[in-house]
């Protein structure tokens, strides 16, 4: 059986390479759903901005579809949103997206989870890409939530639970140290 | 609905540690917590499709692809191979973007500050998508080799940057493809950061007379796994 290919770094220069056109920007006016602005910025383990990283975001439309053959679910595809974006960071490690916040998908066990978003981090310095995922504040649905709920640590479940909305939320992501958000094994 | 079949995990074996010291970038970008470990549910399963359709074409030779009208200066290659997953099958229509050096060692980057060549003519970017038998084809120009500042003396091995998508969201993949027998190999932290030589030998492209062309430039054959999937989908 051949092995998987092992993993590597962007490296400094991953915008040359990657970042073509606007890709951060989700929505046009034809999108479907609530529109929300998320912006952030990523920090080392001194708290120092990262500003060659790219984050890339995936994520169900406004109805709670994936645009993806494996999503059967009887639900409406958008055909003005395919769910995926991508931002690299700025100088001072800040991004944003500005996309629709989406409908909640099933779990395990056919539990609805709560509406999030899914989040691929790279960046110089990180061999392997770290994952993890946006919740909103505003949400009830949290609570039950089944991803939320794997993280033992509840100060460190707030790590992946943005601040501030109805309109624009704001998700920092610190790859280490005090405040690190969770990463997960899938 | 049926959760659909997941996907196989992640080989440790094979994927690089995130904290590598050797590697001194890592020290301060590595996290440090353990992974939390969640099962593979819809988010996860689904992944953005990015394939032919939302690609112009025409972007798979980096010689030309400047649109300078002159061709890019260096030692023309060819590099080809065919995308699979764990079990062989071919991953069909899914995007490669690679970027890379130019023939002098020098990214055409405002922060690649090395006291090498630019070419006008080269961009250093490509995409091509996947046919449907899971191969992909570019034609490029032979990076050169570059000092960075992790130790003394440091020079990384000539390299092409390569990022995939696949099928998932677990199946993105981004790396670095790298010439066997480059005698920077044996010295380079990014390159060792896989603990399984053979997994890091898959990061090797190999000369292949086939593939060369007469008269126009030399071949070299590198094939690329992605994460499989298990057979059956699981009853939920």
């Amino acid at each position: 059986m051949p092995r998987q290919t092992p993993s590597q770094t962007v490296g400094p220069f991953l915008k040359m390479g990657l970042i073509r056109g606007v890709q951060n920007k989700l929505v046009s006016e034809a999108t479907e759903g609530e529109r929300i602005r998320i912006e952030g910025r990523v920090l080392d383990g001194e708290g120092q901005p990262i500003n060659d990283a790219m984050l890339e975001i995936w994520q169900a439309n406004a109805h709670g579809r994936y645009d993806h053959p494996d999503d059967t679910q009887d639900k409406p595809l958008d055909p003005a949103f395919t769910g995926f974006g991508r931002a690299a960071t700025e100088e001072d490690g800040a991004y944003w997206f500005e996309t629709v916040k989406p409908g909640s998908v099933p779990g395990p066990g056919n539990a609805l989870q709560a509406p999030h978003i899914n989040i691929t981090l790279f960046a110089r310095g990180m061999l392997l890409h770290a994952i993890t995922r946006l919740y909103f504040p505003d949400e009830p649905t949290n609570e039950a939530d089944p991803i939320l709920n794997a993280v033992d640590d509840e100060n460190r479940r707030g790590t992946l639970i943005a601040d501030g909305g109805p309109a624009v939320y704001r998700f920092d992501i610190r790859v280490q140290g005090e405040g690190e958000t969770v990463f997960f094994d899938t | 609905m049926k959760t659909p079949a997941s996907y196989r995990p992640v080989d440790r074996g094979a994927q690089p540690p995130y904290l590598h010291a050797a590697y001194k970038s890592t020290v301060l970008r590595a996290p440090s917590k353990p992974l939390v470990r969640i099962p593979q549910t819809l988010s996860e399963i689904t992944g953005p499709q990015v394939g032919a359709e939302s690609m112009p074409g025409g972007d798979d030779d980096l010689t030309r692809n400047a649109d300078t009208g002159v061709e890019a200066m260096g030692e023309r290659i060819i590099v080809t191979g065919r995308v699979t997953d764990e079990d062989g099958r071919p991953v069909s229509d899914t995007l490669l973007e690679i970027w890379q050096a130019n023939a002098a060692g020098r990214y055409h980057h405002d922060r690649d500050q090395h006291d090498a060549p630019l070419d006008p003519n080269f961009t250093g970017a490509g995409s091509c998508v996947t046919d449907e038998n899971g191969d992909y084809r570019f034609t490029t120009i032979r990076p050169g080799a570059y000092p960075w500042p992790n130790h003394k003396n440091a020079w990384r091995p000539a390299h092409i940057h390569f990022s995939l998508f696949g099928p998932s969201f677990l199946t993105r993949l981004v790396t670095q493809m790298y010439f066997a027998g480059d005698p920077l190999l044996p010295l380079d932290p990014i390159y060792n950061c896989t603990p399984d030589e053979r997994a890091r030998e898959g990061m090797l492209a190999r000369y292949d007379h086939e593939v060369t062309q007469p008269d126009w430039a030399l071949g070299y054959r590198w094939d690329i796994v992605l994460r499989g999937r298990d057979a059956t989908p699981m009853e939920t």
